[in-house]
């Protein structure tokens, strides 16, 4: 039969909330009841869960809690973060729907390729900087690939033209530290069941002194930055998940890495000759369509994804993909393995063999495979 | 990973849906997986409010995942639009407007259900794919070969459909409801709770909102940057006689006697488009008669190529379509010439349109 379930490697896509994360929601849930702008004292409990939680998050990102704003997510921070009025926009070719989309709205925009590992050089921002860039925005780290981008040499270069600088992080912060103070940057997208927290919660950075006006009215709630009553349980949760220690599965993705290319031949990682996020890496094998090869593991028992999970019904193959050099059927036999906490040693070895057997009988089946 | 995994094509409907809570009554062990082969946002300007039936709408993808879940199986959506225009749509539109009537779902079984999806099938593991045709498959160990049966309810049969396929392709499909009348799947579906038991089958080309091919074509072409179709051109008889003007001669079929706004004292029929000229001839139904048709692509099933004339049974319409089958005989060479006996007076338009399919049912 159809095994239910031996492993889940797609954490890029999202995570399991982590069990104490929910037992610290939980009293959000149940026992705290209140509305955080009430001013009786079942109101004060909920404001004083959501203010610890913006403690945790601004401890995690070396921020200030009076920089944290909580949104419903990820795309949300980023949609937030890119309504700041700019007369021309730089941004990068590798970068999640949630802001290429957002930008793609905007009259003047410039979009800076990356180089062959997904690389955003300096340099090439400098070259598509104007006088009158306002914003600029390029991400922490790439959700397919891994790539961490030089942020902090990014944004200096921003600011030298005077533009604001925003990153897309939401990859980042429950797999590697972030010092927000050291990257210089002026906004930052945080993205809850990325980090073992719920989905539906997210923060936005803003750095202080940065006039942000709302996108989303009714209330002055966030600062008058964000109207709607607080998601309490989520923002609790983002606050414990923010609190967690870091747990490194750099070991176990460097073995599944070596497992793969060491078991099938033909096999190349992407952006391997730049920083990568510890836990992601993205496989191409030659000769298969990676939609194929992710049905054939999860019927093997293993979640995998081929391009980004927002992307999956759609024909086009991952820009960022593109964008790093490959051909329209490079990037259409990628796939993407993104490890997380409970992964173990064992589920990687077995992952490897079920990669090794599947890639080998879609490769005898395929006529463009020799 | 061999645990005779089937992939059963699931559109949505109520067949496919069938198919799936039959073999899974069955205990088989199988996945549910919908086509995505055309996206329904292009041609914006073909869009209307009653576009219902449609393939690949969100509504049926909804609806198989909603199956699929009431079944309890992994169920994927496989993105084919790609193949899909290059195997079905552009033959199709370049067909039409070369003044011939290609049959899409023959391309789309051909190239696609059973090409295309069927490797899919096979690489993620599995052996068979089942569809919701009605028709049968059976082995004759006499001659070794797969044969194609029309399906125990002759109102439903879709072996016309299926003419194309190959004996590999054959080995690998099941058809399980070849066996069963259409109100018998109706009521397979109630009794097992399907929640679309009670959805209205889906007609026309499924690509083609509301049946409308002009408009799809002329939209299709713009969209390519194809040579659009000229708007009005002369219908004539033929013996040359203008007897009225047409609005684009994409917009007509051969054998079609509707809509040509023609008053002549027999009914007039389509006996040919003309892109070159941009003409449309008509004449009466005795034109439309013909003793000879060259036949190509030709796809032997039940036997092998044959190296004699043989006798056939040749009809050019799914069976139960108000067209009967001519006798025939065939004479083997390289383009599978048919020679056909008139068939006998009577009032049936009898047309051949160049492009159309072909097949020996007897």
């Amino acid at each position: 039969m159809i095994p239910w379930k031996l492993a889940y490697f797609d954490h890029n896509a999202t995570t399991p909330v982590a069990p104490d994360v929910l037992a610290a929601m939980l009293p959000a849930l149940t026992e705290a009841c209140g509305n955080p702008s009430s001013i009786h004292r079942d109101g004060q409990r909920a404001r004083q869960m959501v203010e610890t939680a913006r403690r945790q998050v601004a401890a995690r990102l070396g921020c200030s809690p009076k920089e944290i704003v909580f949104t419903s997510g990820g795309t949300e921070a980023n949609n937030l973060a890119l309504s700041l009025p700019a007369r021309h926009v730089v941004t990068s070719a590798i970068e999640h729907p949630a802001v290429a989309q957002t930008l793609a709205r905007r009259a003047d925009v410039t979009v800076v390729a990356p180089d062959q590992n997904g690389l955003i050089t300096p340099e090439a921002l400098r070259a598509a900087m104007r006088p009158e860039t306002d914003l600029v925005s390029i991400m922490h780290a790439n959700n397919e690939f891994g790539t961490v981008q030089p942020v902090a040499a990014l944004a200096a270069v921003a600011h030298e033209f005077g533009a604001l600088f925003h990153s897309d992080g939401v990859q980042v912060p429950g797999r590697m530290a972030v010092d927000l103070g050291a990257l210089g940057v002026d906004l930052y997208s945080v993205s809850g069941h990325k980090m073992q927290a719920p989905k539906g919660i997210g923060a936005l950075f803003v750095r202080k002194g940065v006039d942000l006006a709302p996108l989303q009215f009714g209330g002055r709630h966030e600062s008058g930055r964000r109207a709607g009553t607080e998601n309490v349980p989520g923002i609790v949760a983002l606050g414990a998940a923010a609190a967690r220690p870091l747990h490194d599965v750099a070991a176990l993705r460097d073995r599944l890495e070596a497992g793969i290319l060491a078991a099938v031949p033909d096999a190349v990682v992407q952006g391997a000759g730049a920083p990568r996020l510890p836990n992601t890496t993205n496989i191409r094998f030659a000769g298969l369509e990676g939609e194929a090869l992710v049905i054939a593991l999860d019927l093997r028992g293993f979640s995998v994804s081929s391009g980004a999970a927002c992307s999956s019904g759609a024909v086009e193959p991952s820009p960022a993909l593109l964008a790093i050099g490959l051909t329209k059927t490079e990037a259409k036999s990628c796939i993407r393995f993104s490890l997380g906490e409970s992964n173990t040693l064992d589920e990687v070895e077995a992952l490897i063999g079920a990669v090794g057997s599947a890639v080998a009988h879609l490769r005898k089946l395929s006529p463009t495979y020799v | 990973m061999s645990n005779g995994l089937i992939a059963v094509a699931m559109s949505g409907g109520v067949d496919s849906s069938a198919v799936a809570a039959l073999l899974k009554r069955e205990g088989q062990n199988i996945v549910g997986m919908t086509m995505q082969l055309w996206n329904q946002r292009r041609l914006p300007e073909l869009a209307t409010e009653t576009s219902s039936g449609r393939c690949c709408s969100i509504d049926d993808v909804y609806d198989a995942r909603y199956v699929s879940q009431f079944l309890g199986i992994p169920y994927y959506v496989v993105n084919f639009e790609d193949q899909f225009e290059q195997h079905v749509v552009r033959p199709f539109v370049d067909d039409y407007l070369q003044g011939r009537t290609p049959i899409p779902c023959t391309l789309c079984n051909n190239f696609i259900k059973f090409e295309t999806f069927l490797e899919m099938a096979a690489g993620i593991g599995a052996e068979k794919i089942a569809t919701g045709h009605y028709a049968r498959v059976s082995f004759d160990e006499a001659s070794g070969r797969y044969q194609l049966r029309r399906a125990v309810d002759s109102t439903k049969d879709q072996t016309y459909f299926l003419l194309g396929l190959t004996q590999a392709q054959l080995a690998k499909t099941l058809f399980p409801l070849g066996e069963m009348l259409k109100t018998e799947t109706r009521e397979l579906a109630r009794e097992a709770g399907l929640p679309v038991a009670e959805k209205q089958d889906s007609q026309e080309i499924c690509f083609v909102p509301n049946g409308d091919y002009a408009a799809f074509i002329a939209a299709y072409a713009k969209e390519q940057g194809m040579a659009v179709p000229a708007g009005g051109g002369e219908i004539v008889t033929q013996s040359g006689e203008v007897v009225g003007r047409h609005a684009g001669f994409h917009n007509y079929t051969v054998g079609q006697r509707r809509g040509l706004g023609v008053a002549a004292p027999e009914p007039l029929y389509v006996i040919a488009t003309e892109p070159a000229s941009n003409r449309v001839t008509v004449g009466g139904p005795d034109e439309l008669l013909t003793t000879r048709m060259a036949v190509r692509d030709m796809n032997w099933i039940s036997i092998a190529e044959p190296a004699e004339p043989i006798r056939a049974q040749v009809g050019r319409r799914p069976v139960g379509s108000g067209v009967r089958p001519a006798a025939a005989r065939r004479y083997p060479g390289p383009r599978g010439r048919c020679l056909r006996r008139r068939p006998g007076a009577g009032r049936r338009v009898d047309c051949v349109a160049s492009g159309e399919t072909a097949w020996n049912i007897g």
